[in-house]
């Protein structure tokens, strides 16, 4: 009849965590792909873009993961393609993780003192020549503990793509729950791989930042090296 | 050809309408819970004695990191193994103040923490008594400085109840799932719960902004 929860079943629900984290790495990147192309958008001189920008990031930081999730799910089918869950599930979090990153990343860029971009100016280089040796390199440092911890996030709520059909730890838990009727064993375990995955995360974002703020005012030296740094980083 | 048809989605109206006061009832409800939670685990985390610190630092860790949908199955799937068997609405109230409580700790911690000493130290020299000094010199700025925090935190919490829809529970983003079964329009069905979703957050910031505007004159006028 049913099963009993055992380590074979330990085993399956691991595997069902590589999915997870296969998931979370490519909202992460595809939303650092359109979350890099808002924050240019957030920080042209068009108030058009501006504005877009910003709605986009309104919408959706204001609806539920889960509704944005639903509508991914219904509207990719809606447009007459019929494609695997893990498509819809990337489309709806590259969506998700665009408005976040995009905002985060802005506040980086923003917190490049205004005369880095003078001494820039006045050094002769244009926009994107001060973007990319100066601004940039020393927005990334400021970005990179926040990044970490939206992951964090990110990780945590692919458990809603189980949702929509994708089977990745939490589906997978309730199908093991499902099998063997013991959901209360099965649900902390599957908490537990959450746990050692995300607790890591967090402790590595909250180390970067500490060592951020440590280096303040080495961070201020190192900024008369901007080239060193952008190397550094590559 | 693809066409938009909310005829029979937006006739419902009354249902998303009893949806949505469900769901800020279910976040005030969850909210008010997690914020009594909260301020005991802040007490906890500041408190003298090392257990209790642990317990509230494992407490908030163990929420922080590990997704929502699966804290709301253990309490709704996993309890009744303990025999404790709740329906949908506690279970969803249950997980969700849970939650609440272990943001809200951090939260109240920190504004705890943004009292300087020597705040309270000179409010007693210039004779204020110690009531006096908690509340003028240690509560209002305290409230203060965690308000914005905590209202925000209010929103997302609103935003993950749509999350207890997976537990039966009639919010929302289930009713918006019911009504698609019923239409067989899903992406109209969750364009308009989107919507509405969007209208409330816009509602309760507004709200917020303007009882904070209110609430700390103080602020204002330092500005």
């Amino acid at each position: 009849m049913f099963q009993t929860f055992s380590w074979h079943h330990v085993g399956f629900l691991a595997q069902a965590g590589l999915w997870t984290l296969l998931l979370s790495t490519v909202a992460l990147f595809g939303g650092a792909i359109f979350g890099a192309l808002l924050m240019l958008a957030r920080i042209s001189i068009f108030p058009a873009l501006r504005g877009a920008a910003a709605a986009y990031i309104y919408v959706v930081q204001g609806i539920p993961l889960l509704v944005l999730l639903f509508i991914a799910y219904f509207g990719v089918a809606f447009a007459g393609f019929d494609v695997p869950p893990l498509v819809s599930a990337g489309v709806a979090f590259t969506l998700y993780a665009a408005a976040f990153l995009g905002e985060i990343w802005r506040g980086s860029i923003e917190s490049v003192g205004k005369g880095q971009w003078e001494g820039a100016a006045a050094l002769g280089l244009d926009w994107p020549g001060t973007m990319r040796h100066v601004v940039v390199p020393q927005a990334i440092r400021a970005a990179i503990p926040p990044t970490v911890g939206f992951f964090v996030q990110l990780v945590k709520n692919t458990a809603l793509s189980s949702v929509i059909g994708f089977v990745e730890l939490t589906r997978a838990g309730q199908i093991v729950a499902n099998a063997t009727f013991q959901p209360l064993s099965v649900y902390l375990t599957v908490g537990a791989m959450y746990f050692v995955i995300c607790s890591c995360l967090s402790y590595l974002s909250r180390r970067l930042d500490e060592r951020m703020r440590g280096q303040g005012t080495r961070a201020k030296a190192a900024t008369a090296q901007p080239a060193a740094l952008a190397a550094a980083i590559q | 050809m693809f066409y938009f048809d909310f005829a029979g989605t937006l006739s419902r109206w009354d249902v998303f309408a009893h949806a949505a006061a469900f769901t800020v009832g279910l976040s005030i409800a969850s909210t008010l819970l997690g914020l009594l939670i909260g301020v005991a685990g802040a007490a906890a985390r500041l408190s003298r004695f090392r257990a209790a610190r642990a317990v509230a630092f494992f407490y908030v860790e163990l929420i922080r990191n590990t997704p929502f949908l699966v804290q709301a199955y253990v309490v709704y799937f996993g309890f009744p193994s303990l025999g404790l068997r709740l329906n949908a609405i506690t279970a969803a109230v249950i997980a969700l103040s849970l939650y609440a409580g272990a943001y809200v700790t951090e939260i109240v911690r920190a504004g705890i923490e943004s009292i300087d000493k020597g705040q309270v130290e000179a409010a007693r020299a210039l004779g204020l008594s110690p009531t006096q000094t908690f509340r003028h010199v240690v509560l209002k700025p305290a409230l203060a400085s965690v308000y914005p925090a905590l209202t925000s935190q209010f929103i997302l919490i609103m935003l993950a109840s749509s999350v207890v829809s997976t537990i039966s529970v009639p919010e929302l983003t289930g009713a918006a799932n019911d009504i698609q079964g019923l239409t067989f329009r899903s992406l109209e069905a969750f364009l308009v719960v989107a919507a509405l979703y969007l209208v409330l957050t816009a509602a309760f910031k507004g709200v917020f902004s303007a009882i904070g505007h209110n609430a700390f004159t103080f602020k204002n006028a330092a500005r």
